[in-house]
């Protein structure tokens, strides 16, 4: 037995009308996947355009009035306006403060009542019960507490987010496989190294799939927040445009979001199959 | 070397309590291999993890040369038979070797540099930077076997190493052990239910009944060395101990 | 085992609550800022007798109700096609991906100018919100089937239809299940959400917004542990209907926490 019975790794590159083949495979798969779009954005402008309402404008003219608003600026700044970046800038710098803190906050506690059944009898029922209330339902208190603002902003987003990242980190760190933890002990890995080389990358996927969850909750309550007592960020964008009547703008905002929420989802799914490979690879040859 | 005396473990309590070692005695000497035989769910493993000083007995105790088991032994090192799970998928080969080493104080250098002999050993040089997961079966227990080599334990338990392997990795793997263990003069406990592996690696077998386990019997190997896989088992000495310890676990299952 | 859980679950909380108190009452925290613990539980026991109170918990609880039964009417019918439709389902994919990140809330001042009654407003936003998590797991449900037994049915002369009546839909109900509760605590979430910003007569949002205008921070948090009760309720019901209507299943969703 040698190293050559190592499975079979992808080849080197595969001869020329194989690989022109498989090209065109994929291209005809992401033709079947994304076809329906461009047709329903045709659907919606000629709808739009028929009906003549204020309330819907075409897509054409909402995405002409993105651009001029927020895209129109010099290259150096990659054609954003000072617009875009004093409505985008503050949400996202929200987004991602809120976010960062309950995955600290979040991740911490969660080892902790993880691998301390007592702890976790101990909390669980608070938990339970903080977890049940709204994150909006808190914006009235937050909002005597730290009068509106970024304060209030951040403290919604971490009440609102903590949950998924808590939950699943306890769960996680609760079911480190029996033999992972037997290994560690029985060859004197423990304390800090026990931590970080054996419980913490055992319970990741789950936790990831946690923080995965509780960044998209975080658009929202990034949203929400700043809908109810905001001077900036996306979510008074929204509130502003109605007041004024800019509904191509109103759109745009609204758009922005959904391509937002898809691009973290996105970017945060491509980060977790980088970080987390070995989990993939070793379920797939197993 | 390896003391146990009256062993005795039970799960639970009550009417639904499961008395998995009935009082087990048991001596290894320094540098022996003895192999412990049993039916499944004999209570082998929970024997193990008592040596191993994961489980506290009932009753009974252990001492490794001369100082009695509470908690985990600094000296010992343990292979088990699923070695998918017992090998971090997370880390690579080389880092899983080294992991343990920490606790020898070594430095990064000196257990790198100890991870790559102990691959070495085991044929497997130059995979320090793979995962588990890249390697085939056999080759996965080779490193949990590197793996314990590097530890430099005073003791070695196996648990069922060579159950999940096929047939030809298993022979090559058996024979592995034993060439390691006579070079570091290692001193090795190993569990298994296969009665020809049991002969074909030990000095001494030790044939366990049935729950709650007690040792049936005890027999010396007497085969020459170095042992070859095929002319060792084809001795009339091998055949015929062979179905002396076929005998013992017999006998045992009749009584169950 | 559960006897001593349950003694350390009520120690926690227990003792969550007098250290609250303590806080209050030795002045670390300013009662001005945050009232004292005995104070707020006092103003929660008084709560249901407010009946201003109550027919705002109705409301509340009318627009959360509304709102999940027309996601759900909507949803399942439609998760069934998508989800026995490959193609329908490749093509939609995008357009779900898309559609679903897009926060209800952030619909809410457009829909405000189309629909004049905010009841109409804030269900509508519910309806948006808790429809995606009825769609998916209805769709994974159906994906989920054994083939193994899809076959077996056919082979023996049963149409798509009653191959969908047999195998299909038993086997993708506890996942459609498992998306309406996880649509249930989404539901309550926009509900509050929604009163709060869409304002209107009524609705324990509503109630709050008023108790905030009076600084009556007593009075917030009194209706924030009931909120709170309340989701847990539903929630603790909801697993309950599950687990007793499909015991033979563990199911695992999307999407869940």
């Amino acid at each position: 037995m040698s190293l050559t019975e190592a499975p079979a790794r992808p080849g080197p590159a595969a001869p020329a009308p194989r690989r022109l083949r498989r090209a065109r495979g994929t291209l005809w798969a992401l033709a079947a996947r994304v076809w329906l779009v461009p047709i329903a954005l045709v659907a919606w402008e000629i709808a739009t355009r028929r009906a003549d309402t204020v309330y819907f404008p075409p897509p054409s003219q909402i995405a002409a009035r993105m651009h001029e608003v927020w895209l129109s600026g010099p290259v150096s700044r990659l054609f954003l306006t000072d617009e875009a970046l004093g409505t985008f800038g503050p949400s996202l710098g929200r987004l991602f403060g809120g976010w960062l803190l309950a995955c600290v906050l979040g991740i911490t506690l969660g080892i902790a009542a993880g691998r301390s059944r007592t702890l976790a009898d101990y909390i669980d029922p608070i938990i339970e019960f903080c977890r049940a209330i709204p994150p909006s339902a808190l914006i009235p208190l937050f909002i005597v507490l730290f009068k509106t603002g970024t304060q209030m902003q951040v403290a919604t987003i971490v009440y609102g987010v903590i949950w998924p990242i808590l939950i699943n980190t306890i769960d996680g760190a609760r079911y480190v496989d029996r033999l992972h933890t037997d290994t560690a002990q029985v060859f004197g890995v423990r304390g800090a190294q026990r931590l970080l080389r054996v419980v913490l990358p055992s319970a990741a996927p789950k936790i990831f799939a946690g923080l995965r969850l509780s960044l998209s909750l975080a658009v929202v309550l990034m949203v929400v927040s700043e809908l109810v007592g905001s001077s900036d960020g996306v979510g008074y964008q929204l509130i502003y445009t109605q007041q004024t009547f800019d509904m191509s703008a109103m759109w745009g905002a609204i758009v922005v979001l959904g391509i937002l929420g898809y691009l973290l989802n996105s970017s945060f799914l491509l980060a977790e199959r980088h970080i987390l490979s070995w989990h993939r690879r070793a379920r797939q040859t197993t | 070397m390896l003391d146990v005396v009256n062993l005795t473990h039970t799960y639970g309590q009550g009417p639904t309590a499961h008395h998995a070692l009935g009082g087990i005695d048991l001596k290894v000497s320094e540098g022996e291999l003895v192999c412990v035989v049993g039916p499944s769910g004999c209570g082998k493993s929970t024997l193990l993890r008592s040596i191993a000083g994961l489980i506290q007995p009932t009753e009974g105790h252990i001492r490794i040369r001369d100082t009695a088991v509470t908690g985990i032994p600094g000296d010992l090192a343990v292979v088990f038979q699923d070695y998918s799970r017992s090998l971090f998928p997370w880390l690579t080969v080389g880092d899983n070797i080294a992991l343990p080493l920490r606790r020898r104080g070594m430095d990064r250098q000196a257990r790198h540099r100890a991870a790559a002999e102990a691959l070495q050993e085991v044929g497997l040089d130059g995979a320090a930077a793979k995962y588990p997961w890249e390697l085939s079966g056999g080759m996965q227990q080779r490193v949990a076997i590197a793996r314990a080599l590097a530890y430099r334990p005073a003791l070695l338990l196996m648990d069922e190493p060579f159950g999940s392997v096929d047939a030809q990795t298993r022979e090559d793997l058996e024979d592995l052990l034993l060439k390691v263990r006579e070079h570091h003069r290692m001193t090795v406990l190993l569990i298994t239910h296969d009665i020809d592996e049991s002969v074909y690696l030990g000095d001494r077998v030790v044939v366990l009944t049935s729950a709650p386990a007690r040792v049936a019997g005890e027999l010396p190997v007497r085969l020459p060395s170095p042992r070859d896989q095929i002319a060792t088992r084809e001795l009339p000495a091998f055949v015929h101990l062979r179905a002396e310890v076929g005998r013992l676990v017999r006998a045992k299952d009749r009584r169950g | 085992m559960i006897g001593r859980r349950v003694a350390r679950g009520a120690t926690g909380v227990a003792g969550l609550v007098v250290a609250a108190e303590i806080a209050g009452a030795s002045g670390l925290l300013d009662p001005a800022v945050l009232p004292r613990m005995s104070t707020i539980l006092l103003e929660a026991v008084r709560l249901p007798a407010d009946p201003e109170f109550t027919a705002d918990l109705v409301a509340t609880l009318r627009v959360w109700a509304m709102g999940l039964l027309i996601a759900v009417l909507g949803a399942v019918p439609l998760g069934l096609v998508l989800g026995n439709l490959r193609r329908a389902e490749t093509a939609a994919r995008p357009l779900v991906e898309f559609l679903r990140p897009i926060p209800s809330i952030a619909l809410i001042p457009l829909v405000t100018l189309l629909v004049p009654s905010t009841e109409a407003v804030k269900i509508i936003a519910v309806v948006y919100a808790a429809s995606w998590p009825v769609l998916i797991n209805t769709m994974y449900g159906l994906k989920d089937v054994d083939p193994v037994a899809r076959e077996t049915l056919r082979s023996f002369g049963f149409g798509r239809l009653a191959v969908l009546r047999r195998v299909s839909l038993p086997s993708a109900a506890p996942f459609v299940m498992t998306g309406v509760r996880l649509a249930s605590s989404i539901a309550f979430v926009v509900t509050v959400s929604t009163e709060l910003l869409a304002g209107g007569v009524s609705g324990i949002g509503v109630y709050m917004i008023r108790a905030g205008s009076g600084l009556r921070t007593d009075l917030i948090i009194a209706c924030v542990l009931w909120t709170g009760a309340l989701g847990l309720v539903a929630n603790v019901l909801l697993v309950r209907l599950q687990r007793q209507a499909f015991r033979w299943h563990a199911v695992k969703a999307v999407g869940e926490p």
